[in-house]
């Protein structure tokens, strides 16, 4: 079986691209193979319009950040990030100019003499990110590099990376299993499963218009609820839900969908509407409170509608210290499924 | 495609290696086979059976045995199969004790601290920076000047003479391998987790139970790598036990030396063959265990 | 009781410590000092040891005569002092061409599909556990005048046309030299093997992504991280060439005498005991200054347990 299998990315200049998908969705072979890694044994890799799927690494205009970092534990951080510039044959001024200029860039100033085994993780990353950079590379390549940082330096690196981006130009082409990770710092994500692409595009796209179900679960969180098309005019239809005993009205779909098919409809969480009055007659529906989680900027309810488990999300606007504020268990409510923001899917 | 492929250098450079390494091992098997009793020229394998060993001066011309008559002639060698048992007596006791000590040393150092600890430490690290004949010779001389003594101020006579024989091989081997068993298990120690430890005492075991139940199981492995490598390299020995070895204490390579002083027959081969054959299949089953133990553990 | 000793930590180690310790200070330690007391010793007409001070054995190591031509009271002897030097540039000769043919292997065998790696190390273990005594004999009918060797290089002449007359390789300090490299081979394959094993492939790659080719990436990265290997390597070989008197006994005759051979023959045909435990005190001193500069310089290897 291949690790990844006709997957087709083009990547544009500048911009920053991640692969986001779980571990074994083919995202860390597709970059190695864009490293020079791993040659394809099939198909091929350009790099500035040139075949490049069969030229090993050290030829390559292209660099990468481990995820173990891989720095040179027998050399000082100097020469660590000294080594791409010497490899290149270049002169010792030179090598001593940009080496500096890289470390602080990275905010390393006057680290150079120590061992990366003396170095705090955050920092041994900004090393690794340094002796990258400092060959200039058309696209820099970085494999999970906030992995192994806590979670609150992570979100610091996540910025500082995108600005550096930003500020160099450079392509950056970003492998993660963060979701969240690769919605903040990208321009365009490719997310994968099982070797191929599922979907590929801004984040705002994946995340609004996902393109199947896998996407739609993969990223954020999604209500799925199985119906079938009952009609179609122009580009809505209406769809009926057996789960509810109702049927959804003026829901917008995608083109391929055809009467009568089978369907997921799919609607993200703090798109519900939740009201304990009935306000309008279309796309309403009585529902029981089964659950609530607090999680402070969030409150999570879990509904049952005719049997149908839903999850709602409503945001804490206003404090809930008063009990009788907020929804209890038990309590019957409306919940509102606003057509334009719900999502029919073809089912897998 | 891999990138890193092995150059055809190195490829040819092992496959040499591996030659210099087999070559002799093969040539040694072979000689195990030589027709001529003299050794000192191959002269075609025994062609024939027959009921009694026919000779034409120092070429056999058919045995009992056929080819495999210097195998017979080894069994019936009945000081090998005493140097054969007294090389494993000496490995068995030695490498038992040698372990729990040796253990018992590794988590005092590795665990504790007390005042003798640079000592102990020390004492340790000396069998391995220095050549084995400078402690050869060290307990031939103190084993000499003690028995001397004791001997005399005590009127041992006879049987009741202390000499150099089994206990002082099998304690001095213990002297050398006490050091690699300690190193081997406390590398193992050094990976191991205390709160494995500390979760058997929060559910209710007391020191002793959980040394019993939870640390030992666990640096078994350690502990048997250690016993192993101790094992061999009492097998393996030659200076030490040739400087304490005494009338009764022949060891199989101390039996093998002194045949090579004095005349060479196919016999010795043939011995060298078994012991090959010997190691190859212990190897071979340590190795079958050690892969379904990590197998196991993975 | 227990109690007490449940809270005394010190106490504790000190009795694990203890039978250890215990063992290794008799067989070890009052060893060492013994030799020690006797190398200041005189040697009685019988072989026995006569206690007294006297540097006379040392004396007569570093070359000091009285057994001189034309009648002078004294004269220098470079015997033993040969003897030492031959000793040390055999074991660094050793160590030398052992690092040159264990670090290929060592590379092949940590480059080697991880499935396969298992099997060539064992193809390493098989020679190191024959033992130590089979392997020399081993060497000696190889390289008898009728040995294997011999047989051919016939062979190879004569296909060539060459004249042919078998070489005397057997009892020449180049068959002692033989022997001891591949005594001790294994003993260096194993710990370079474990260090190289342990270097992250990522570096390599890393190295590669920087624009390091083959080459390059041994130097800068392979070699150096695998020097730790070489060092344990090198002490597991060095010190006990520098101690064996099996291979120059039996592969280089009356020809090659070491240190080694100094001693034993003291001990058991001479029978100078004092003069034997002077000899073994300096090698153990001279391996001791060796050992000392060499992991100054380069660390003490970690991989020494390995083998």
């Amino acid at each position: 079986m291949a690790a990844v299998d006709h997957v087709t990315m083009q990547i544009k200049n500048g911009e920053f691209f991640s692969m986001l998908g779980s571990s074994g969705c083919g995202k860390t072979t597709s970059l190695r193979m864009i490293a020079g890694f791993e040659w394809p044994t099939d198909g091929e890799v350009y790099i500035e319009g040139k075949a490049m799927g069969h030229t090993p690494p050290f030829q390559r205009k292209v660099n990468t950040v481990f995820q173990s970092y891989a720095l040179f534990q027998h050399m000082t951080i100097f020469q660590n990030v000294a080594f791409g510039l010497e490899m290149e044959g270049a002169k010792e001024e030179e090598i001593k100019k940009r080496v500096g200029r890289a470390l602080d860039m990275v905010q390393l100033t006057g680290m150079d003499r120590r061992k990366p085994k003396q170095l705090s993780g955050g920092q041994q990353q900004r090393v690794a990110l340094a002796r990258a950079l400092v060959k200039t590379p058309d696209v820099l390549l970085l494999d999970e590099p906030l992995g192994a940082l806590d979670l609150k330096l992570r979100k610091e690196m996540q910025l500082e990376l995108k600005a550096l981006q930003q500020q160099l130009g450079i392509t950056f082409i970003y492998v993660t299993h963060d979701q969240e990770e690769a919605l903040t710092m990208s321009d365009r994500i490719a997310v994968m499963s099982k070797g191929k692409v599922q979907q590929m595009g801004t984040p705002v796209e994946v995340y609004e218009r996902p393109a199947n179900k896998f996407v739609a679960d993969f990223i954020g969180e999604s209500n799925f609820l199985e119906g079938k098309i009952k009609s179609i005019s122009k580009d809505e239809a209406s769809v009926f839900i057996p789960g509810l005993n109702a049927e959804l009205v003026g829901v917008p779909i995608s083109e391929g969908l055809v009467k009568g098919e089978e369907v997921n409809v799919c609607i993200r969480p703090e798109k519900v509407r939740i009201a304990d009055k009935h306000v309008v007659n279309q796309n309403m529906f009585h529902a029981r409170v089964t659950n609530t989680v607090y999680i402070g900027a969030d409150t999570h309810i879990y509904v049952d509608v005719n049997g149908a488990k839903l999850k709602v999300l409503e945001q804490n606007r206003i404090s809930r210290l008063d009990p009788k504020s907020f929804y209890t268990v038990g309590q019957e409510v409306w919940l509102m499924l606003m057509p334009e923001n719900t999502l029919v899917l073809k089912k897998d | 495609m891999n990138p890193f492929r092995r150059s055809p250098f190195v490829i040819a450079a092992a496959v040499l290696v591996y030659v210099f390494l087999y070559a002799p091992i093969v040539g040694l098997i072979l000689y195990s086979f030589n027709a001529s009793r003299a050794n000192v020229t191959f002269e075609g394998f025994i062609p024939a059976y027959s009921e009694n060993v026919v000779m034409d001066g120092s070429l056999v011309l058919s045995s009992p045995c056929g080819p495999f008559h210097w195998y017979c002639d080894l069994a019936k060698n009945d000081d090998v199969a005493e140097a054969a048992g007294n090389t494993l007596t000496i490995a068995f006791t030695a490498t038992i004790i040698a372990t729990v000590i040796g253990t018992m040393a590794a988590l005092a150092l590795q665990r504790y601290n007390f005042k003798m600890k640079p000592f102990s430490q020390l004492a340790l690290y000396i069998p391995i920076v220095i050549p084995e004949i400078v402690m050869g010779i060290g307990v031939l001389t103190l084993f000499s000047q003690f028995f001397g003594w004791a001997n005399t101020t005590f009127g041992l006579e006879g049987d009741a003479r202390l000499s150099l024989g089994m206990a002082t091989v099998t304690m001095s081997h213990i002297a050398f391998m006490v050091p690699f068993v300690t190193l081997v298990v406390q590398a193992r120690l050094q990976g191991f987790d205390k709160s494995f430890e500390e979760a058997a005492m929060d559910l209710g075991a007391n020191e002793w139970t959980t040394f019993r139940r939870v640390t030992l199981p666990m640096i078994l492995p350690g502990i048997m790598s250690g016993a192993l490598l101790a094992f061999t390299l009492s097998l393996d020995d030659f200076v030490i036990t040739f400087f304490t070895n005494g009338p009764g204490s022949t060891t199989l390579p101390i039996y093998v030396y002194g045949l090579l002083r004095r005349i060479i027959t196919p016999q010795v081969n043939a011995l060298s063959t078994v012991w090959i054959l010997v190691v190859f299949f212990a190897v071979l089953l340590l190795q079958i265990l050690q892969n379904r133990d990590s197998k196991q553990h993975s | 009781m227990l109690q007490r000793l449940r809270e005394n930590k010190s106490a504790q180690g000190t009795l694990l410590a203890l039978p250890t310790t215990v063992w290794l200070f008799v067989l070890l330690i009052i060893p060492l000092i013994l030799t020690l007391v006797v190398s200041f010793g005189k040697r009685s007409p019988d072989g026995n040891v006569i206690y007294s001070f006297t540097l006379d054995n040392y004396v007569r190591l570093f070359g000091y005569s009285t057994d001189c031509p034309e009648g002078q009271a004294s004269c220098f002897d470079p015997l033993y002092v040969n003897i030492l030097g031959r000793s040390l540039s055999l074991a660094f000769n050793t160590t030398f061409f052992v690092i040159s043919l264990a670090y290929p292997l060592a590379y092949f065998i940590a480059r080697a599909h991880p499935k396969q790696r298992n099997m060539y190390l064992f193809m390493v273990l098989i020679p190191l556990w024959t033992n130590f005594v089979i392997r020399v004999y081993a060497w000696m009918m190889l390289l008898r005048k009728e040995g294997a060797i011999n047989i051919i290089l016939g062979w190879i002449m004569n296909a060539l046309n060459i004249p042919f007359t078998p070489l005397e390789m057997l009892y020449t300090p180049g068959a002692v030299l033989v022997g001891m490299i591949y005594e001790f081979l294994p003993f260096m394959i194993l710990p370079i093997y474990t260090s190289l094993e342990k270097i992250d492939t990522s570096l390599y790659e890393a190295a590669a992504d920087l624009g390091a080719n083959s080459i390059k990436t041994f130097l800068r990265v392979t070699l150096p991280l695998s020097m730790p290997g070489v060092v344990a390597g090198t002490i597991l070989v060095f010190i006990p060439v520098m101690g064996t008197f099996i291979v120059s006994d039996i592969l280089g005759g009356r020809q090659v005498i070491l240190v080694g051979n100094l001693i034993q023959r003291q001990f058991l045909d001479a029978r100078d005991p004092t003069f034997g435990s002077a000899a073994s005190l300096i090698l153990m001193v001279l391996t001791l200054i060796v050992t000392y500069f060499y992991t100054r310089k380069f660390g003490f290897g970690e991989e020494i347990v390995v083998a």
